[in-house]
């Protein structure tokens, strides 16, 4: 039974150890891991590379800051705590619902596409380099913190926006006095954790072309520079460890 | 510094860091939002319809995703083995410094992301799904392992201490006393992690990988939109219809 269900996949996936030991790619593998020692620590390279890291924390932020301003408003309308049609039936029942599920239907459609997908279209629509991984970042995070933003909303104390939207306040002033101010914690600490997320999604996104880190480790691959793959995967992990621990400090200093 | 004030400070902190970032990569977010770069973009989205549907075209499709599940479940049961393999010294049964070692080697794995695996075994093994499949192992046994170790760590050592002080060989001992327990936790991680797999795996063709990727990456290279199209709500539907059939799994198990 388990040999049946194996056998296809095996064959589906071309499943053949022996490549790995065939003689040309076997040497291609070994002069290009024997070149990972030494590293490139090249003055020019050195440089290069500190301009991709400080690149890829720029794409990681600014996606960050795009995807706050997409996510906001789709939160704000999503979120049922603001909603005034749940205090009671009114005029606005059915357009107001029609709204919501719309914005909902925009989020899930947003964070549905994984950002690499996003970012190879954007490559090819806005050309190679940064801008295309920053607009990905946005897109796609803008569709997940806009859920989750409605959701901490919807899940803290709700009841003072209720209390003002019952007295006859508008939506924003409901949001801004009744529910910003004990969420405003939470919210924050989310959006830093993408900006964690960013930062990783911003190197894998430079593969397909979107700038940064990325970038350059395929072009150091494609040209079977070992000693520059080397570095380039040194600073990445040391990239995301310090993003690791300079985002649990900030949220540290938020709670 | 009260409350208030380091709210405001963050505030602005957070507002430079931004602006200085749009600088650095000389980005103006006023340009890449006004109405030339919408209507660029709202021409180059208007290529891709209608997706293309025509029946030779979707039995490609088919192909794509079915090679993208093998991918997935392949490099999903390769990871499954390894990970046991690294979880039984990274759990610290066989000394203190072949867990440390193992451990060292479990993080490596894990944090090298499963894409710039597959930029790697596209070298080692060639363009196509084999590289795919190694990469997703590689990436899984280290998440695989680290999570299976803690499953070993956690598990109640009451029955395997009383098979040995029976006098039954180690080997024996944890075949039967502690595995049968951690074996329901070790398949819902692992059932968890091929999901999440069928998702990685759609993407790793984008570096040759093989699978829907691959066909993505080249018909929008080949500037075939609408099969791009195609291939893109193929992707969708597979990670949704995972996502189901996983959620069915889950509640009978």
């Amino acid at each position: 039974m388990a040999a049946l269900v194996l056998w296809p996949l095996l064959v589906l996936a071309e499943f053949r150890p022996g490549v790995l030991l065939d003689p040309a790619n076997l040497r291609v593998m070994r002069d290009f891991l024997g070149a990972f020692f030494p590293p490139a620590l090249q003055p020019d390279f050195i440089a290069l590379l500190a301009r991709a890291t400080v690149e890829t924390l720029a794409i990681a932020t600014a996606g960050t800051a795009i995807a706050m301003l997409i996510a906001m408003p789709l939160a704000f309308v999503v979120s049922d705590a603001l909603s005034v049609s749940r205090i009671g039936p009114g005029p606005g029942r059915v357009a107001g619902g029609a709204v919501r599920a719309a914005a909902r239907l925009m989020t899930a459609g947003l964070r549905s596409i994984p950002e690499v997908v996003w970012a190879l279209l954007l490559v090819r629509a806005f050309g190679l380099g940064p801008a295309a991984g920053v607009l990905a970042i946005g897109v796609t995070y803008g569709g997940m913190l806009g859920k989750v933003y409605a959701e901490i909303l919807e899940s803290g104390d709700t009841r003072p926006a209720r209390s003002l939207l019952e007295a006859g306040s508008g939506r924003l002033a409901a949001f801004s006095y009744g529910l910003l101010p004990g969420a405003a914690q939470e919210l924050a600490s989310y959006t830093i954790y993408r900006w964690e997320c960013g930062v990783r999604a911003a190197v894998v996104m430079g593969l397909v072309g979107a700038g940064g880190l990325g970038q350059l480790l395929d072009q150091s691959i494609k040209m079977l520079n070992g000693g520059e793959v080397a570095t380039t995967l040194a600073v990445f992990l040391l990239l995301v460890f310090i993003a690791d621990a300079l985002s649990a400090a900030l949220r540290k200093l938020l709670a | 510094m009260t409350a208030q004030a380091k709210g405001w400070l963050a505030t602005v902190a957070a507002f430079a860091v931004v602006w200085a970032s749009f600088r650095y990569l000389s980005i103006d977010p006023g340009q890449l939002f006004n109405a030339e770069s919408g209507r660029q973009l709202a021409d180059y989205a208007s290529r891709f319809f209608p997706p293309e549907t025509s029946a030779a075209y979707l039995r490609e499709i088919g192909r794509g995703a079915v090679e993208t599940l093998a991918v997935s479940a392949l490099g999903t049961l390769l990871a499954m083995a390894a990970g046991l393999a690294l979880a039984l010294p990274a759990s610290g049964r066989f000394g203190a410094i072949s867990r440390l070692a193992v451990r060292l080697v479990l993080n490596f794995l894990r944090s090298v992301p499963e894409l710039v695996w597959g930029a790697l075994m596209v070298l080692a093994a060639g363009l196509g799904p084999f590289a795919g499949t190694l990469a997703l192992a590689l990436h899984t046994s280290g998440v695989l392992g680290r999570l299976f170790a803690e499953a070993l760590e956690n598990a109640p050592p009451e029955p395997a201490r009383a098979l040995s002080a029976a006098g039954s060989p180690s080997g024996l001992a944890f075949l039967y006393g502690t595995f049968p327990v951690v074996m329901p936790q070790l398949i819902a991680y692992s059932l968890y992690r091929w999901e999440m797999n069928v998702r990685m795996a759609t993407v790793l063709g984008f570096v040759g990988a093989g699978g829907l990727g691959q066909m993505l990456y080249y018909e929008l290279s080949l500037l075939r939109e609408p099969q791009a199209c195609t291939v893109i709500i193929a992707m969708l539907a597979l990670v949704i219809l995972i996502d189901a059939a996983s959620a069915w799994a889950r509640r009978r198990l």
